[in-house]
């Protein structure tokens, strides 16, 4: 088994008009997909972000103030993965509810050390 | 990390997001006065948006309702505080909010269970206000006091999405520009203003019980949400008149016959072939409860003797078992007491049980103007059918077949058909 990181970008862009019902199945959606991927033995642990945030860059310790991208590009969550290899990490990714919303998810391999 | 191994992900239960947004945007509009009800909805958005964006990562909160609502409030104290409330507040509670020393208690105080369903009454009353038409009185109940979408609505109306906005904000206006507060009527108007809402619940319920859309799911929320929100009128001593536990009543007996309604593929059975097993009992108990309870003051409203009528049917072992002569009685009633044309197709029908199928037939035929009407062609042909007279009846069907464009009218109408052949 190997480590995968799954940033999630994206999604939900109609959620300013989205019923309350609507949202809610989504939600259950994912419940049963974040409950799959546990009792399958793929699920390590993860978060949901905050869109807003801090950057601080350079020598001069620059703090500017987020959100940093476009709301499609910005990452909502991450999640920890166990997987035997990339395309079966990629393969479970296909199964996030997150894609029926016009989200995409990125699957990153944790560089061993 | 913060999800385990052994996390069990707590189903949120049904329609949550949906019931909680209609009671959260009941109370911030009460604290923000309905001027402002644009930003108790955004609030409301807002809130139901974090949830998702927390929740779907599989930690539901142990009191998913108390995280909704301490997010709402925590945006509105924050939009109070600085002051970025569009119009001014013209609450009762506009004084104790512009306080630091009472800002934080007040809010606390309207999401305790009793105001919020204070503030459902009296939204209730500001959207079934008598100079608003019955139309818009609906629709801005299904925004506000549902939850649903301006999609959902049009869904359920079989209209645009363009056209529910429109009389939504339509609607907001004349409340705006009209005054109208989120107070409750004076005692002496009650209940007057009581029966505004109580019509507009029951048109509601008609709305989803008779209506021949095609989606079942759709008819059966608004039912739903018709039965929730008269249930909330009988338990405040306000609005618990005996009309009020009447129409309850009525609704809990229609209610009770969902699971019988349709058959596997969706189609409509008539009360005479519905599975009785397949009836609700405890609907049909809690009916009877209300019904009871209805039975209070000197005056006999329609919702007494529809829920009457409605009794007799969920009371009968079998359709042949059923008292007939006692649902004829009422119906007479009702038909003395309104002009309903649909009302009196019915009391031909029971007379048909009663009387005989030619006596049903003479009565039906003594009805004006109603050739075009499609459940009047179904009515009398059904009797003929029952009579004996089978092309006279398949006359009348195949009227009827012309007249509704519901698959599922259509296939009812098609085996009738058949039946005559």
């Amino acid at each position: 088994m190997e480590k995968f990181v799954y940033l999630f970008k994206g999604g939900m862009d109609n959620s300013q008009t989205a019923s309350p019902e609507v949202m809610q199945a989504h939600m259950q959606k994912w419940n049963e997909w974040m409950q799959k991927l546990t009792k399958d033995g793929n699920m390590l642990g993860g978060e949901p972000l905050h869109p807003e945030g801090k950057r601080i860059s350079g020598t001069k310790k620059v703090v500017t103030d987020g959100p940093f991208a476009e709301t499609k590009e910005v990452v909502g969550g991450y999640l920890l993965i166990n997987a035997n290899d990339l395309n079966h990490a990629a393969e479970i990714a296909k199964g996030c509810p997150i894609l029926e919303v016009d989200g995409q998810v990125e699957v990153r391999p944790v560089r061993p050390m | 990390m913060a999800i385990q191994q052994d996390n069990e992900v707590t189903k949120v239960v049904d329609h949550l997001f949906r019931h909680e947004s209609g009671k959260m945007v009941a109370v911030l509009t009460r604290v923000f006065g309905f001027a402002n009800i644009e930003q108790a909805e955004d609030i409301v958005q807002d809130t139901i948006i974090r949830a998702l964006e927390t929740w779907k990562f599989g930690k539901v909160p142990d009191n998913p309702q108390a995280w909704l609502y301490r997010t709402a409030k925590n945006k509105a104290i924050d939009l109070i505080r600085h002051q970025k409330v569009k119009h001014k507040i013209e609450s009762e509670l506009a004084p104790l909010l512009k306080s630091e020393y009472t800002l934080v208690p007040s809010m606390n105080e309207m999401f305790r269970e009793n105001e919020i369903k204070d503030s459902q009454l009296r939204m209730m009353f500001a959207c079934c206000h008598p100079a608003i038409n019955t139309e818009s009185q609906l629709t801005l109940m299904l925004k506000t006091l549902c939850g649903l979408s301006t999609r959902e609505i049009g869904n359920a109306f079989l209209s645009s999405e363009d056209t529910i906005q429109k009389r939504l904000y339509r609607t907001k206006e004349k409340i705006k520009e009209g005054h109208i507060s989120l107070d409750y009527p004076g005692a002496d108007n009650m209940p007057a203003r009581v029966d505004t809402v109580l019509k507009a619940l029951y048109l509601l319920f008609n709305e989803g019980y008779n209506s021949s859309h095609p989606e079942k799911l759709i008819r059966d929320d608004l039912c739903e949400e018709a039965l929730r929100l008269t249930l909330l009128l009988t338990e405040n001593p306000k609005t618990n008149l005996p009309q009020t536990n009447a129409l309850l009543a009525l609704m809990c007996y229609q209610a009770s016959r969902f699971g019988a309604r349709l058959d596997d593929k969706g189609f409509m059975v008539l009360l005479k072939d519905q599975d009785r097993t397949h009836w609700n009992k405890f609907l049909i108990e809690r009916g009877n409860n209300y019904l009871n309870l209805s039975a209070d003051g000197n005056r006999i409203h329609e919702y007494h003797l529809e829920a009457a009528i409605a009794s007799v049917h969920a009371n009968a072992k079998s359709y042949e078992e059923t008292n007939w002569s006692m649902i004829l009685q009422l119906y007479n009633n009702l038909l003395d007491r309104t002009n309903n044309p649909m009302v009196a197709i019915n009391r031909c029908i029971i007379l048909g049980e009663v009387e005989g199928y030619n006596k049903a037939i003479e009565e039906l035929e003594k009805i004006k103007g109603l050739n075009g009407n499609c459940y009047y062609n179904t009515s009398l042909g059904e009797m003929y059918l029952k009579a004996g007279d089978k092309n006279n009846g398949i006359k009348l069907f195949q009227n009827a077949l012309e007249l509704t464009s519901s698959n599922a009218e259509i296939e009812l109408i098609r085996r009738k058909i058949n039946l005559c052949k």
